[in-house]
């Protein structure tokens, strides 16, 4: 309703003031004359003339007169729902406009496009709220100073503004998804809302990443409840009870997936999501298709060269052909930079020296990940196995620690 | 939520007979009525100037009074409106619609809620 509205009035101001409007109109209206055919319709119709009609009051605004006039004639009634969906992408778009600072624009989403009030975003992002409201007014400003255009791109600028849209959700699931301290239930909202928004862009734009990107979030929220136990510690993929998957996104991913390769263009999202889909379809870590998923992040490293993607693949190749290879692609990937702050460069590398053996240099390594990391429980993870790795290696401890 | 707008300015910039304070003051008058028509308003008050104030403490229970206080800074509190916001993005908005905007400042400060614990500090 604020999509459709921003879009008749022209700004976002406007549209929230309007609605507030149509609101308090419905409550005093709705019990004496009845609840309208179409609410939708009659509430944005509603919102629309009596903003216009104040503003005709408004002796200050007399030199937009004109211009308002063409509003209040010019806009046909938007009662054809269609267009509402329309209005919210053209929102998505200008909301995750590259002009915008990225920051801002995940702010900016989450409360025009998601509805989330200022202060649930600050409690999500354990950010005081007037830094919120800051990014959200700067952005505001920005786009009326510059005028951005509030609607969907031309086809030629389309991919670039595209993957700013799904790089904003990406975000906003991320940090729903990260297992961190902070509002439980707010953070469950964040990963159900970029899924809302990853589906309404699949449904009105036929996009091979935007179809990745929707696979992937639906196969990392099929696996979520098995990830962490009672007490919010980890729990490793070789733990994981499968059974608690949920299937249904698996298979509805799998269609994403396949629809998406269909069309032979692919990007990081779509193969991260390839990725994932192995993983949710192997019956458990030894059987699952480790030399398929080397492949494909062979191709991703292709299309995405970051360090992080060079990391998941040294460890891929240590789970197709053991630690001792593992650890060599795990050292080669740490030597070419770009991991000094990244914790899971050093438990990965931890654990390869574990597996074989080397207590010493797996201590070091869980010492230097601990330093690093900020999530309480992959924090207490590494704590429990650096004592591990502590008693193997104490030279007088009197048990022999099995080393797995 | 509900939300203070706590209302500053230069007195000597709103009653000095110009055009531009003449204005501000006008419109102020249409404002307070849109925002109750609105459904924003919860409260309003405006102050007398700080020459008309007393400035009370207690200290080792002994009171003192004194005039004041003076108009050190130029700006001052001159007002303050509650308003009921969707979101502090949604007060800051209303605020900004608050014809002392133009010529002074508003503070924009969330009421407290009670059922939320208290600040540590």
């Amino acid at each position: 309703m604020l999509a459709t509205l921003i879009r008749l009035l022209g700004g976002f101001e406007a549209a929230e003031e309007a609605l507030h409007e149509a609101f308090a109109a419905a409550v005093e209206q709705w019990p004496r004359d009845g609840v309208p055919a179409n609410p939708f319709a009659w509430l944005v119709s509603t919102g629309r003339f009596k903003l216009i009609d104040r503003w005709r009051r408004q002796a200050r605004f007399t030199q937009a007169l004109p211009a308002l006039a063409a509003l209040a004639d010019a806009a046909p009634e938007p009662t054809m729902t269609e267009h509402i969906e329309d209005d919210e992408l053209r929102l998505i778009f200008t909301c995750c406009h590259p002009l915008i600072a990225p920051d801002a624009r995940i702010a900016l989403t989450l409360r025009e496009v998601g509805g989330l009030t200022t202060e649930e975003i600050a409690r999500a992002y354990r950010v005081p709220a007037p830094t919120i409201a800051q990014r959200i007014v700067r952005a505001k400003a920005k786009i009326r100073d510059d005028a951005l255009s509030y609607e969907v791109p031309e086809r030629a600028e389309l991919p670039a503004r595209i993957e700013s849209v799904l790089q904003v959700i990406y975000l906003i699931f991320n940090e729903g998804y990260a297992v961190t301290a902070g509002p439980r239930l707010i953070r469950d909202d964040l990963c159900a809302e970029a899924i809302r928004l990853g589906r309404l862009v699949v449904d009105l734009l036929d996009d091979p990443e935007a179809q990745g990107l929707l696979a992937l979030m639906l196969l990392h929220e099929a696996r979520r409840s098995s990830r962490v136990d009672e007490a919010g510690d980890l729990i490793l993929l070789e733990n994981q009870n499968r059974s608690l998957w949920d299937q249904a996104r698996i298979v509805e991913a799998q269609g994403l997936i396949e629809r998406a390769l269909a069309s032979h263009r692919v990007g990081p999202y779509l193969l991260q999501a390839a990725i994932a889909s192995l993983h949710a379809l192997a019956p458990n870590v030894v059987d699952t298709d480790w030399p398929q998923i080397v492949s494909l992040y062979d191709t991703l490293l292709r299309v995405d060269p970051s360090p992080v993607v060079a990391l998941n693949r040294a460890v891929a190749i240590a789970m197709r052909d053991g630690p001792e290879m593992g650890l060599r692609s795990i050292e080669a990937v740490i030597e070419q930079g770009g991991l000094d702050d990244y914790h899971l460069a050093y438990s990965a590398r931890a654990e390869m020296e574990r597996r074989l053996g080397h207590v010493e240099a797996a201590a070091a390594s869980y010492k230097r990940a601990l330093e690093l990391v900020r999530q309480p429980a992959e924090r207490r993870f590494l704590q429990t196995r650096l004592a591990q790795v502590a008693i193997a290696s104490a030279p007088h401890s009197g048990t022999k620690v099995e080393i797995a | 939520m509900r939300y203070a707008c706590l209302i500053y300015f230069d007195p000597q910039k709103v009653f000095n007979r110009t055009p531009e304070g003449e204005a501000v003051l006008r419109d102020t008058e249409r404002f307070d009525a849109e925002l109750r028509a609105s459904g924003h308003f919860v409260a309003g008050h405006a102050l007398q100037l700080p020459n008309a104030a007393m400035t009370v403490r207690v200290r080792n229970g002994k009171m003192s009074a004194t005039d004041g206080p003076f108009m050190e800074t130029r700006e001052m509190l001159a007002g303050l409106i509650v308003v009921e916001a969707r979101d502090l993005n949604d007060a800051i908005r209303i605020a900004a619609g608050i014809p002392y905007a133009t010529i002074g400042s508003i503070e924009v400060r969330p009421l407290v809620d009670y059922s939320q614990p208290r600040p540590i500090l």
